[in-house]
C-alpha cells in the first residue's frame, strides 16, 4: 500500500499488482474447456474447501482462536442443500427413498421447510452460523481460549458426527444424502454440464468469500481482531468487549463453513457424517498451516494444493500420502511458520536464490538494502524530500 | 472534596494467601500519586482490583461513588479508567499508528469498528499523539520492531488516546534513559490536574522528581503516606525496605532510595 502518488501506474506495476487475479480469471474461464470433467469437478471441490479454509483463517490465523469442530457447520450446510436436492426430484406424495427403509410414512417435520428453494439457499449458511454463533457466544463468554478451546470444539465435533450416525430416520444415519443422481432444474446434479456451472459458481463464491475476508481483516475491525490474538488483557483493558468480536467472527467462519460444505457435498455427490470425522476438521487446520496463517490467499491456496496433491499421489502411492502430510505439516511448524505464501511475502524466494549464488543486486550492502525497518526509514525519507521538492505541505502518513 | 476513587477496606486473597488486606485509599480529582513498595508488596493485585481483573474478597471499591464490584474490565475501562502495564504491552503486529487507532477515544463495539471510520478529530488526535511521544518516523513500522523505550511510550501515548479520567501507571520509567524518564515525569505531572494520577515506580529518584504524596504499600496494607520527604524518614518504611533497624538504617535508606531501581 505504498504506492506514491506521483508514480504513474504503468502497465508494468498494474501487472505486478493484478496478475493473481488476472491468472485467476482467466483459469476460470478457460479451464473448464481444457480439464477433463472428473479434473475439473476435482478442482471445484477443492475450491469449494477453500471457503472452510478462509474462515479457519479467519478465527486462527488472525484471532488466534483453533477451531477443530468446523466440520460440524461444513456438514450442516451440506445436509441443507442435500435435503433440498432429495425433495426437490421427488413427485408429488412422494418420500425420499430411504424412508421408506425404517418404515418413516411421514415428511419429518423440519424437513418441510426444504422443500423450498429460497429457504434452503438461506439455511445453507445461517444454520452453520447460528449454530457457531450459539456454541462461540457461551464458550467465549466464559473465557474459554487456548487448549480448551481448542478440546472443546473437537468434543462438540464428536457428539455431531454420533448424533448424525445414529439418526437413521431422520437423515438416513451413517450412510449419508446422496445428491448427484438428484435432479436440478430438469439436469441431473453429478452431469458434466451441471458440474461446469458448479465449478462457475464456486469461483464466484470463493472469490466473495475472499473479499468478505480482506473487507473484515483490513480494517480498524481486522486491528482488533489481531489485538484478541496477540494480547486480549490489553485489548479489554482499552474497553474493548472480546467476546463480541470473537462471536462475530467464529459466526461469520461458521457460515463460510456451511458454504463450503454446501458447494462440496453438490460437487462430490454425498453428504455423509463423515464430514464431520475428526481427521477432517483437522486437515482443515493443516491446509490453512501449509498456506499461510494470516494470509487469505494462503488459505485458499493450501486447500487446493494439498487436496490436489493428495489426490494425485493417492493415486500413484496410495500408502503414502498420510506420511507425506504429517511431513509437510512438520515442515511448515519448523521451518516456515507462516506457510507458503507468509515464506513467499517475506522474500523466501530471494533467500533461496541467494543460497545458491546468485544474491539479489543491490546498491550498498545486502544486510541493509533488504532489511524492511532500514527501507521503510529511506522511503519515508525520500517522500519527504519529494513533498519538499513539490511544495506540498502534508507528508504522507496514511497507513 | 469528593474522592474520585476510593478503596474501602479491601482485602484480596488467593488461597489463603492476603495479597492485600484491609486496604484503604482515596484518590481526589486531579491528584498525582505516586505508590511504592516492595516486591510482592500487593501493588500489582491493587491495580488488578481497581480494573477489575480481580474480584476483592472483602471491602469495596468506589469510582465516582459508583461501585465497581462485578463490573467487567471493559466496561470499567469504558468508565474511565485506563491503565498502563508493567512491562510494555502493545500490539506487536500492528503499527505505533494502529495500536493508538485501536486505543482511541470512540465507540468499540464490533460493528462501530467495521462499519464507521475514524473521525477527523480522532486522527488528529492520533497524529498528535505519535508526535508527543515522537513516534512519527516509525508510525508504520510494526511495533514489535521498536525499542524498549519507544514500546513504553507507545504504551504511554496509547493510555492517553484513551483518555480516561483516572490514570493508572505501572512502572513507566522502567528501562527508560534519564533522558526519557525525565521527559516521562513531566508529561505525569502535566497530565495531573485534568486526571488523575496514579504511578507505581521502583525508581526513588524519579518519584522524588514527582513531587506528589507517596502511598507505601506493605504486605498489602498502606504502611503509611506522605510527601517523599517524610514517607523517608519513616522507621517503618526503612525497616520494611532494609530490614534491619538498627542505627545506620537512615544513612542506608537514602543512599537505597538514590540509586534507582534498587528494589525491581
Amino acid at each position: 500500500m505504498t504506492i506514491t502518488s506521483n508514480s504513474a501506474i504503468t502497465p508494468a506495476t498494474f501487472l505486478r499488482r493484478w496478475w493473481p487475479w488476472i491468472a485467476i480469471i482467466a483459469a476460470a474461464l478457460i479451464l473448464p474447456f481444457v480439464l477433463p470433467p472428473f479434473r475439473l469437478n476435482l478442482l471445484g471441490r477443492f475450491l469449494s474447501l477453500g471457503i472452510v479454509a478462509l474462515g479457519i483463517d479467519l478465527i486462527w490465523g488472525f484471532t488466534g482462536l483453533l477451531s477443530l469442530g468446523q466440520g460440524i457447520f461444513f456438514a450442516l450446510g451440506g445436509y441443507a442443500i442435500a435435503m433440498y436436492l432429495q425433495l426437490d426430484s421427488l413427485e408429488p406424495g412422494q418420500l425420499p427413498e430411504f424412508f421408506g427403509l425404517y418404515g418413516v410414512k411421514e415428511l419429518p417435520l423440519f424437513w418441510q421447510p426444504f422443500n423450498s428453494a429460497w429457504f434452503t439457499l438461506v439455511a445453507i449458511w445461517v444454520v452453520p452460523a447460528v449454530v457457531a454463533g450459539l456454541l462461540g457466544y457461551l464458550v467465549f463468554r466464559n473465557r474459554i481460549k487456548g487448549v480448551y478451546f481448542s478440546i472443546l470444539t473437537q468434543a462438540a465435533l464428536l457428539v455431531f458426527f454420533n448424533f448424525f450416525n445414529g439418526q437413521q430416520k431422520l437423515i438416513n444415519g451413517t450412510n449419508g444424502l446422496k445428491t448427484d443422481t438428484a435432479s436440478f432444474f430438469g439436469q441431473m446434479v453429478g452431469s458434466d454440464a451441471m458440474q461446469r456451472n458448479l465449478f462457475w459458481i464456486t469461483v464466484l463464491l470463493v472469490i466473495a468469500a475472499w473479499t468478505l475476508c480482506r473487507w473484515l481483516t483490513s480494517g480498524r475491525f481486522g486491528d482488533a481482531l489481531i489485538a484478541v490474538r496477540d494480547d486480549e488483557p490489553r485489548l479489554r483493558f482499552t474497553g474493548y468487549n472480546p467476546t463480541a468480536f470473537k462471536t462475530l467472527v467464529f459466526t461469520v467462519a461458521g457460515a463460510l463453513a456451511g458454504i463450503s460444505g454446501a458447494l462440496y457435498t453438490v460437487q462430490s455427490g454425498i453428504v455423509s457424517p463423515q464430514f464431520m470425522a475428526v481427521p477432517f476438521s483437522i486437515e482443515m487446520v493443516i491446509w490453512v498451516a501449509v498456506g499461510g496463517r494470516g494470509t487469505l490467499i494462503g488459505a485458499v491456496f493450501g486447500a487446493v494444493l494439498i487436496n490436489y496433491a493428495k489426490s494425485l499421489i493417492s493415486e500413484q502411492l496410495p500408502e503414502t500420502w498420510l506420511f507425506i502430510q504429517g511431513g509437510l505439516f512438520l515442515l511448515v511448524v519448523t521451518a516456515l511458520p507462516d506457510g507458503v505464501v507468509g515464506w513467499w511475502r517475506q522474500g523466501g524466494p530471494g533467500r533461496i536464490l541467494a543460497m545458491l549464488g546468485s544474491s539479489p543486486a543491490t546498491a550498498t550492502y545486502p544486510g541493509l538494502d533488504l532489511d524492511p525497518e532500514v527501507q521503510a526509514e529511506r522511503r519515508a525519507i525520500e517522500s519527504r524530500a519529494i513533498a519538499e521538492e513539490s511544495g506540498a505541505r502534508e507528508i504522507g502518513g496514511e497507513p | 472534596m469528593k474522592s474520585l476513587l476510593e478503596l474501602k477496606a479491601v482485602s484480596v486473597s488467593f488461597d489463603g494467601f492476603l495479597a492485600l488486606n484491609d486496604l484503604n485509599l482515596a484518590l481526589a480529582p486531579g491528584e498525582l500519586r505516586a505508590v511504592i513498595g516492595p516486591n510482592g508488596a500487593g501493588k500489582t493485585t491493587f491495580l488488578d482490583v481497581i480494573t477489575g481483573k480481580v474480584k476483592p474478597t472483602k471491602g469495596d471499591v468506589l469510582f465516582r461513588g459508583q461501585s465497581l464490584l462485578g463490573i467487567s474490565e471493559h466496561r470499567i475501562a469504558r468508565l474511565g479508567i485506563g491503565r498502563k502495564f508493567q512491562t510494555p504491552r502493545v500490539y506487536q503486529n500492528l503499527s505505533p499508528r494502529r495500536n493508538l487507532e485501536l486505543a482511541v477515544k470512540g465507540s468499540h463495539s464490533p460493528f462501530a469498528l467495521l462499519l464507521g471510520r475514524l473521525s477527523g478529530e480522532q486522527r488528529d488526535r492520533v497524529q498528535e499523539l505519535l508526535a508527543v511521544v515522537g513516534l512519527e518516523a516509525s508510525a508504520s513500522l510494526p511495533a514489535g520492531s521498536l525499542s524498549h523505550g519507544q514500546k513504553q511510550w507507545l504504551e504511554i501515548a496509547m493510555l492517553l488516546a484513551q483518555d480516561p479520567d483516572l490514570l493508572l501507571v505501572d512502572e513507566p520509567v522502567a528501562g527508560l534513559s534519564d533522558e526519557e524518564t525525565e521527559r516521562t515525569g513531566e508529561l505525569l505531572r502535566h497530565l495531573a490536574g485534568d486526571h488523575t494520577v496514579l504511578v507505581i515506580e521502583h525508581d526513588m529518584d524519579f518519584i522524588r522528581e514527582l513531587d506528589c504524596p507517596v502511598t507505601v504499600l506493605h504486605e498489602g496494607h498502606v504502611l503509611c503516606e506522605g510527601s517523599m520527604e517524610v514517607v523517608q524518614r519513616d522507621p517503618r518504611v526503612i525497616e520494611v525496605y532494609l530490614g534491619v533497624e538498627d542505627d545506620d538504617s537512615l544513612g542506608g535508606v537514602s543512599a537505597a532510595a538514590g540509586s534507582p531501581q534498587e528494589m525491581s
